[in-house]
Parts: C-alpha cells; sequence; structure tokens
C-alpha cells in the first residue's frame, strides 16, 4: 500500500502532476487509517449484528459464501435482518444499562475534573524546571498494568483492606466500611484510572496561557478569584472540553474497573455487552448492543465538534 | 537487497514453524495443577509448555467457537464439552498415542460417556462437586453454635443471609451451577428446562440478593482464605485450596468445605484437542502425560479435586482420598446430581434470569 506513495513522494518536485499526486498521497493517509482501523471493523461488527446465532464456528449464521459468486453474496444479504435491534426495544435491560453507563461516566467525569484541574493548574504554576518531574509524576503509573493498579485498589478497599485497618486504627470508624462491591468503588476506580487523562490536556492549555493576562485583569481591577474564574477557566476551556471527552467516552465502555471493583448492582453496558457475548453465546446480539453503543458515542463527538466548528468560524 | 530480504523471510519462517512444533499451550482453570508438574513435562518431553488460565467456562466456550484459540488442550466442563463437540470444535483422540488411558477409572468415564459419548473426544482431568465453603468461627458467631453448615439454608433463608451479610457471602457468577441448586432446594428437578419451573428460582434468590456480596467465579478462594468472607457457594476443591491457604497464613481463619445435604452438582472437567490445534502430537504427549498415574496423583494432591484415575489412587495423600467432601461416600455419591447443558433458546432466558437476580433489573 504504502510503496507506491513513497515512489510517488521521491518523485517530488516533477511540476504539477507530482505535486497532485503527492497532495492525495497526503490526504489519503489519515483516510486509510480510518478505513482500515475504523470502518472495516465497524461494518463487520454491524453485518454480525444482522446475522442469527448458530451452534458452530463462528457461532453465527449466515456466514459469507464466496465460493458460490454472486447466488451466494444475494442468498446471503438477503438472510440479514433487522431482529436483534428489535429485540434491544423489547427488553428494558439494555436502556437502563446505558443509562446507568452514561450517568456513571459523566459523576466520575466530574469527579476527575475536580481532582484533576487543581493539579494541572499547580503544575502550569510550578517554576519551570520542576515541570518535566512533575509530569513524569503523573506518567509514572502506566509503567504499571493497569489491571495490576485495579487489583491494588481491591487490597485497599477491601473489608479487611488497609483502608478500613486504618480509619479503625485512627478510630474515625468502629466497623469496616463496606466500599469494595459498590459503586463507590467505581468511582474511587475510575476517577484514579483516568485522572492523567484529564490532567494532561488541562495542562497543556494552562501552560500556553500568558500569565501577563491575569496581571492585566487584576489592573483592571478584578480579584484573583474573579481573575481565576473570567481569565484561567476560559482560556482552559478546549483543554477541560478535550479531558472530559477523553475521560468520559471510554468510561461509558468500561468493562474492567466495573468487572472487578463494583457489585452485582453496578449495571453497565460493558458487562452486558460480556454477558451477551460470553454467556448468551449470542454475538449477532452483543454486536447490536455494540453498534448502538457507538451510536451512542458518536452523537455527542459530532454535536460537539459543530459547535467547535462554529466557534472558531465566528472567531474569525 | 532483495536476496537478503529472501533469506531475512525464510529464516523467519522457519523460526515460527520450528517454534510450533515444539511448542504445546494449554488453556486451564486457574488454580487447578501442581505447577512442578508443568516444569516435569518440558523436562520429559523437551517441548516448551505456554500454559494459560482462564476462570470461566464463558471465556473459554467463546475462545473455542470463534475458532482459531491457538491451544492444543483445553479443559471445558462436561456440560459446556457437549455443547462444544456438537459444534465442531474438537477433534477425536488418538487412542493410539495414549499409552496411559488404561489409568481411566469407569465410575468415571460412565458418567463422562453423558457429555462426550464413548469418550472419544476428552479425557476426565478432575471431578468434584458444588458446595459450601464456610469460615466455621464466624458463622458460629453469628449464627449460634448449632447451625447446620451443610444445609442450602444457610445461603437461601433470608433470616440466616441477613445475619451472614455483616461477613460477607460470595456466590459463583455461574447460572448454570446455582439455578440447579436453587431447584434442588425447592424439591424440583435440579436439571429442568422448562423456563417456568426454572423462573420458580427467582423469588427464592431475590430474597437472599441484597445480602450477597458478589458474585464471582474465582475471588472467593482468597477471600475466604483471609477472612474477608465467611461463606462462599462455590467449587469443592478452590474452597480446600482456601482452607490450605488460611492454615500457610496463620492468621487464625477455618476454613471447611461441605457438600450440600439436600444434594449437590456433580460436574466433570474434561481435557480435550481443539480441532484447529497447532500441534495435536504434543497435545497427545500432554494427555498422556497427565493421564500417568503418579503425575495426576500430584495434581489431585496439590489442589484437592478428585479424579477420573484409577490407577492414580494408590499415590494419592490420605487427607485426599481419605476425605469424603473430595471423594464421597457411597451413600453422598446417591445424593449427587448432573446436568445437561442448556438449549439456546432457554440459555437466553437463563442468563436474563441470571442478571435479574443480581443487577435487580
Amino acid at each position: 500500500m504504502g510503496r507506491p506513495g513513497l515512489a510517488v513522494l521521491d518523485s517530488n518536485g516533477r511540476g504539477f502532476v507530482g505535486e497532485l499526486m503527492r497532495r492525495a498521497f497526503l490526504i489519503a493517509v489519515p483516510y486509510v487509517w480510518l478505513l482500515a482501523l475504523f470502518l472495516v471493523p465497524f461494518f463487520i461488527v454491524l453485518k454480525i449484528s444482522l446475522s442469527d446465532t448458530a451452534l458452530a464456528i463462528p457461532p453465527y449464521t449466515p456466514t459469507l459464501d464466496l465460493s458460490q459468486g454472486w447466488s451466494g453474496i444475494t442468498e446471503f444479504f438477503s438472510q440479514l435482518d433487522f431482529e436483534n435491534f428489535v429485540w434491544l426495544t423489547e427488553d428494558d435491560l439494555y436502556w437502563k444499562a446505558y443509562l446507568s453507563s452514561v450517568k456513571i461516566a459523566l459523576i466520575a467525569t466530574i469527579f476527575t475534573l475536580i481532582f484533576g484541574y487543581p493539579i494541572a493548574y499547580g503544575m502550569a504554576r510550578a517554576p519551570e524546571e520542576w515541570r518535566p518531574t512533575l509530569m513524569m509524576l503523573i506518567i509514572l503509573p502506566f509503567w504499571t498494568s493497569f489491571l495490576i493498579r485495579v487489583y491494588a485498589w481491591m487490597g485497599i478497599l477491601s473489608n479487611e483492606g488497609y483502608l478500613n485497618q486504618f480509619l479503625l486504627w485512627i478510630g474515625v470508624i468502629s466497623t469496616p466500611l463496606t466500599i469494595l462491591n459498590t459503586n463507590t468503588a467505581v468511582y474511587i476506580g475510575i476517577v484514579y484510572t483516568y485522572l492523567p487523562f484529564m490532567i494532561l490536556p488541562i495542562y497543556s492549555a494552562l501552560e500556553r496561557m500568558d500569565e501577563s493576562l491575569i496581571e492585566a485583569a487584576e489592573d483592571l481591577g478584578c480579584s484573583r478569584i474573579q481573575a481565576f474564574w473570567l481569565v484561567t477557566i476560559p482560556l482552559s476551556r478546549p483543554g477541560i472540553i478535550a479531558g472530559c471527552f477523553l475521560v468520559m467516552i471510554p468510561v461509558i465502555g468500561e468493562f474492567v474497573i466495573p468487572s472487578l471493583l463494583g457489585g452485582s448492582g453496578t449495571l453497565m453496558i460493558g458487562k452486558v455487552l460480556w454477558e451477551e457475548f460470553f454467556s448468551n453465546r449470542d454475538w449477532p446480539v452483543a454486536s447490536a448492543v455494540a453498534v448502538v453503543l457507538l451510536l451512542i458515542l458518536v452523537v455527542p463527538i459530532v454535536l460537539f465538534q459543530r459547535n467547535q466548528q462554529k466557534q472558531t468560524e465566528a472567531e474569525q | 537487497m532483495t536476496i537478503k530480504t529472501l533469506t531475512l523471510t525464510a529464516v523467519i519462517a522457519l523460526g515460527t514453524s520450528a517454534a510450533f512444533a515444539e511448542e504445546v499451550r494449554v488453556y486451564n482453570w486457574s488454580d487447578y495443577i501442581d505447577e512442578d508438574l508443568l516444569k516435569k513435562f518440558e523436562e520429559e518431553t523437551g517441548l516448551t509448555l505456554v500454559y494459560d488460565v482462564f476462570d470461566s467456562n464463558e471465556v473459554l466456550e467463546t475462545k473455542m467457537l470463534a475458532g482459531g484459540s491457538g491451544y492444543d488442550v483445553v479443559v471445558p466442563t462436561g456440560t459446556f464439552l457437549q455443547r462444544q463437540i456438537q459444534a465442531g470444535a474438537f477433534q477425536e483422540l488418538d487412542t493410539s498415542k495414549l499409552s496411559n488411558a488404561d489409568n481411566l477409572w469407569d465410575v468415571i468415564q460412565e458418567r463422562t460417556a453423558g457429555y462426550d459419548p464413548n469418550n472419544a473426544y476428552s479425557i476426565n482431568y478432575m471431578w468434584g462437586t458444588t458446595g459450601l465453603g464456610v469460615n466455621v468461627g464466624k458463622v458460629k458467631e453469628v449464627l449460634g453454635d448449632d447451625v447446620a453448615l451443610n444445609s442450602m439454608d444457610l445461603v437461601l433463608k433470608p433470616e440466616n443471609m441477613e445475619k451472614l451479610a455483616a461477613c460477607g457471602v460470595h456466590f459463583l457468577d455461574a447460572p448454570a451451577e446455582i439455578l440447579p441448586m436453587t431447584l434442588q432446594y425447592l424439591g424440583e428437578d435440579p436439571d429442568s428446562h422448562d423456563k417456568d419451573v426454572i423462573a420458580k428460582t427467582e423469588e427464592v434468590l431475590t430474597s437472599v440478593r441484597p445480602y450477597i456480596q458478589k458474585f464471582h467465579s474465582s475471588e472467593y478462594i482468597n477471600a475466604l482464605a483471609n477472612g474477608d468472607i465467611c461463606v462462599a457457594v462455590g467449587w469443592s476443591g478452590d474452597i480446600l485450596q482456601a482452607r490450605d491457604r488460611a492454615v500457610e497464613a496463620e492468621n487464625g481463619v477455618e476454613i471447611e468445605y461441605h457438600p450440600f445435604a439436600e444434594g449437590s452438582l456433580m460436574w466433570f472437567d474434561q481435557m480435550a484437542v481443539p480441532v484447529d490445534a497447532p500441534n495435536p502430537e504434543g497435545a497427545h504427549k500432554f494427555l498422556d502425560f497427565i493421564l500417568d498415574a503418579n503425575n495426576m496423583a500430584a495434581a489431585s494432591n496439590y489442589v484437592y479435586y478428585a479424579n477420573g484415575n484409577k490407577a492414580s489412587q494408590e499415590f494419592l495423600e490420605e487427607d485426599v482420598i481419605g476425605d469424603p467432601a473430595i471423594y464421597p461416600d457411597e451413600t453422598t455419591m446417591q445424593n449427587l446430581y448432573i446436568t445437561t447443558p442448556y438449549p439456546q433458546k432457554t440459555q437466553r432466558s437463563v442468563t436474563r434470569l441470571w442478571t435479574k437476580i443480581k443487577s435487580g433489573t
């Protein structure tokens, strides 16, 4: 795929045609990326979501048989239907799970922002020579497997865990708190895991900010707090929005944290998907759940992008 | 340049094919073997053993039905094995390559033939029962000294569970185990495939649901051993392992395993070779190694599960072969029941019921 493109690049400067091909190549790269890593897998999932289950390898039918030629293809398409999507509307489990996932993701994102913003702010205001070290400290947890870090929280939060032992020792509580296997533990796990994804974009927005703007605001009669609300927050808004998206979107589909830290009452779409896929062996319905989840995630992203575009146009 | 690339490709190709021939990939349940046996197998055969673990039949089944799992030996439970054989996921065993096959125990073979006709596709690895793991001290503290530690009442009666909730109760996250158990409690056929009969379990399980801390199929071993929970509905050998871990930790936790007095589910974990196994030759070598009486006895002595290997019994330690929780006596045997796989439609309603019981929706 890449080789002819490279050849075109080599012929760079050979006049109009060469330039045109170079441009086409540069534009093609992201589209090929999108096609190979997003659209193709999506259509495979979409195709499975229109199939029926079967006791076979793979466990759904029909499968595309190209050896039959055109009749095989038409036969294949005639067997696809939207039955599985209808099924999703018939059982309230699914929309409850979607709703509960969005709720958990929203609350967790707000908490991540509350904890992440002051950290990012502190980093951006720290003396220049400290910043690489602080940045390093934020990134450092990624050196340990995410799974192990979530497991560590199980040790901290369990009834006989470090947190309870500590609280009992200092005498704040007399009986251990049940935190593990509840939604509280899920929130703790999500906020902890996703904190760097909130801090880094906000930090990069704050770091670029011109400090003299704050001085100007203060010269014009703002108190420090007013200057923060009227200048710093609006200027860091792109960072906040990027951070919130980076946290919220993966959290909606999160599976590992709720299954390790959450209780059986923690209803999230990731778990429902798991059950469809593994317990029911119903790949078609599992795929339908995934397709709907994708639509739920894509809509706010598209709305957000439109909004951004309008804003940049308005600014120009 | 081209020649270099060609040679390199050839070397890589040779390298990978050689690596496949030398490797046997085994996918078994977690905490289910004495790891010294794995080293012994490598030493005896010169093959490299890749040993991965899982903790639910569902995960294994999905890998099998997706195909191309890359494993040479896998260990599904009987009911799952039966369905996967129907899906064409396994290859028939070549008995000429299993020199130790005579060691198998006819009593178990007769039962496993119900899942795998003529035992053509699998050999029994271990079998066990599903019952109660109790932290004796804590349970007696909560429910009094004369509580029956082997009764389903302990975990299916709300008044008991209400008190036990404070010290923690785990259930297996396996509807195919918990629903038959509840049916048995209700006096129904535990192997019922009738949706309406199965639905009767909802009321019982919902009434105790608020007091169950977690449904999980492997965490309870450590949770019991650490004293984090006081009761688990779990698999016999796992609970006995928890007992031993607590003894080793010297933390004062005393764990006991009891099959249900009302009758327990008996299950069989079978070793089988996937139809697309990269190294079926090596897979048979591994099966034959496991069939060896000494090796099988070592595995059972380590994990506290009974096995389907008659010849291994003389090498079993007294606290394994002599423990009725592992090798049940004749009367307990009579009390054990087995189940068969649910058809797809029933499976869907069973899973849905299970979700409803677990999450309340």
